[in-house]
């Protein structure tokens, strides 16, 4: 049952060829196999999706469904859940309930989803290993000595061991693609505003988007209809009707024009990663597209701009981390200012400090202009780039990451090493626009992962272009062996 | 870029973060290099270029000045580490 795909798990409900209650209990019985190795839930909801699923039950036989009713998924630990601990991989939300339900988790809910529970996850979102965790690293499934990608690496290594169908994840630099990619699977971060940021903890609120993470293009389609569209309790939600994403699926890729930045494929690509995105490109060929070189003059900007725009915000954002209202507070503390500076030094690790620190210096009197300004100028010429690209081809194709999974402790002393496995994915959320990840071979074993990057709200076109390659290819189909 | 032990210190004071003692050092180390990198920004004359704030340089929706949310205050103080009578209880501030 868990080697099928949502889609297929769908199929089966309707026909009544298993019940949800059936599926579920699966479910979770495969996480309390696997989980300990994989690290990949922090909280496992086992009372609840069985109550979901008997619900969904319901609804299945009295004919108010509709295609996820009853089709467990496992929520990013980053979505406040009503009810259920909400840590967002920090030891300063360990202790933290949610009182209410994101708006992605309140969407599930409507549609008849079950939660299996909350994945682990980089720290706050920061990180590209999920090392940074307070509840230690997830583990890799296709290797466990590798890391799963991050910050979604409980989301990635989730769905990639079969201990869930689909997982959702949050993107704000590659968090949902480079782990997709590290771990074998297809996820989408979509274009900025098309899904609710409410309810979903803050990182970098002008760059993060939450988004799909599911082993086809196929079911990434059938969870984003859920979760896209309008929320008037998200200020910069855009309002616009939502495409039905899983009607193009099988549209015809004849004549679809495809642009590989050069600099996609310069110094510090990994040679075996560049010749299966080439391959991937041929196969495209094969089915009507044409390919020409474009390229993105900025792109190698968009680090620094990135870890200028993304710590500043961030910095903004944690200082609702008080130890006052909720969250992790000191022992005994002296004054204010004691209660304040030690419960934060405590609550928060390594990486999630120095990302608050340097967007405190950033921001502070003085550095404004010479370091966030600066940056959301180059913002705007890395967008300017694509615009420019977007004119010539439909879609961009290029390697979500320069290497495929790294070992457990190889960059995380060195803060710089780690950002640059993000040099690929970065400059879409600059420029705000939709970005998928999907399998396209393996390199010493372990998948390797091609992006394709779309116009603003081209994510029907995004999907449909990766569906027509998976129906062509197998690799999406790969599993590990161990789980 | 080279950030001082002393700068370190002001920072982690105006981000109201505690930190070690004997790891300023090593952030300063680690922060000075995030600097540099983020330099490279300063290869590029960006004095015509407009700031982009939102990627579709979209304005904030407003909203009509109404009460829409309800009352639920013992509810969200539920989480909170130390909460009396409605009011969330802090170290004494005033002497």
């Amino acid at each position: 049952m868990h080697n099928k795909t949502i889609a297929e798990l769908a199929q089966g409900l309707h026909q009544k060829q298993f019940s949800s209650l059936e599926l579920t209990t699966h479910f979770l019985q495969r996480i309390q196999e696997h989980n300990k190795r994989l690290n990949a839930f922090v909280t496992i909801t086992d009372e609840l999706a069985l109550a979901q699923a008997k619900e969904a039950d319901d609804r299945l036989s009295s004919g108010q469904s509709n295609t996820l009713t009853g089709i467990p998924i496992a929520q990013k630990d980053i979505f406040c859940t009503q009810g259920v601990r909400t840590s967002c991989g920090s030891k300063m939300l360990d202790n933290f309930i949610a009182p209410y339900n994101a708006t992605v988790v309140e969407r599930f809910n409507q549609a008849g989803a079950v939660m299996l529970g909350k994945l682990n996850m980089d720290e706050f979102a920061m990180g590209s290993s999920n090392e940074t965790s307070y509840y230690g690293p997830v583990k890799n499934p296709w290797d466990v000595g590798a890391v799963p990608g991050g910050s979604s690496g409980g989301s990635a290594a989730a769905v990639a061991s079969r201990i869930a169908p689909g997982a959702t994840g949050t993107d704000t630099g590659g968090s949902i693609r480079q782990p997709a990619a590290f771990c074998g699977i297809t996820g989408l971060k979509p274009t900025y505003g098309l899904v609710s940021r409410w309810g979903m903890i803050a990182f970098a609120s002008s760059l993060d988007q939450g988004g799909p993470m599911a082993r086809t293009a196929e079911d990434c389609a059938l969870m984003l209809q859920t979760m896209a569209g309008f929320d008037e309790k998200d200020s910069t939600s855009v309002n616009r009707p939502v495409a039905d994403f899983s009607a193009t699926l099988n549209d015809s890729l004849q004549g679809l024009r495809i642009g590989l930045p050069k600099e996609f494929f310069g110094e510090g690509l990994d040679h075996d990663i560049a010749k299966l995105i080439h391959e991937a490109v041929a196969e495209y060929e094969k089915l009507g597209a044409t390919v020409k070189e474009v390229s993105l003059p900025n792109m190698n900007l968009s680090g620094p701009a990135y870890y200028v725009v993304a710590p500043a915000e961030c910095s903004s954002n944690l200082a609702r981390f008080d130890g006052v209202r909720y969250g992790h507070r000191c022992e005994n503390p002296k004054d204010l200012a004691d209660l304040y500076t030690r419960s934060r030094g405590e609550g928060f690790g390594a990486e999630v400090k120095r990302r608050i620190l340097i967007g405190t210096y950033v921001l502070s009197a003085g550095y404004y202009d010479a370091y966030y300004l600066k940056a959301q100028k180059i913002r705007r010429l890395i967008s300017d780039d694509f615009k420019q690209a977007f004119q010539e081809v439909d879609v961009i194709m290029g390697p979500t990451s320069p290497s495929v999974a790294f070992r457990f402790g190889e960059k995380s002393a060195d803060p710089i090493s780690m950002y640059l496995s993000d040099i690929y994915t970065i400059a879409v959320n600059l420029a705000g626009l939709p970005g998928m990840s999907l399998p396209v071979g393996f390199s010493k074993n372990l998948p390797v992962g091609m992006q394709i990057i779309g116009d603003y709200f081209s994510e029907s076109r995004l999907l449909n272009v990766a569906h027509e390659y998976q129906q062509v290819t197998g690799w999406h189909d790969k599993a590990p062996a161990e789980f | 870029m080279s950030l001082s032990t002393a700068e370190v210190n002001k920072i982690a004071w105006l981000g109201r973060i505690a930190i070690d003692a004997d790891k300023i050092e090593a952030y300063a180390r680690d922060l000075s290099g995030i600097l540099d990198f983020v330099e490279q920004m300063s290869v590029l004359d960006t004095s015509a270029v407009a700031p982009m704030a939102h990627p579709m340089d979209q304005a904030q929706r407003l909203r009509l000045d109404l009460v829409t949310e309800a009352d639920q205050r013992e509810l969200f103080q539920a989480n909170s580490p130390s909460v009396e009578a409605g009011l969330f209880l802090v170290p004494k501030v005033i002497e």
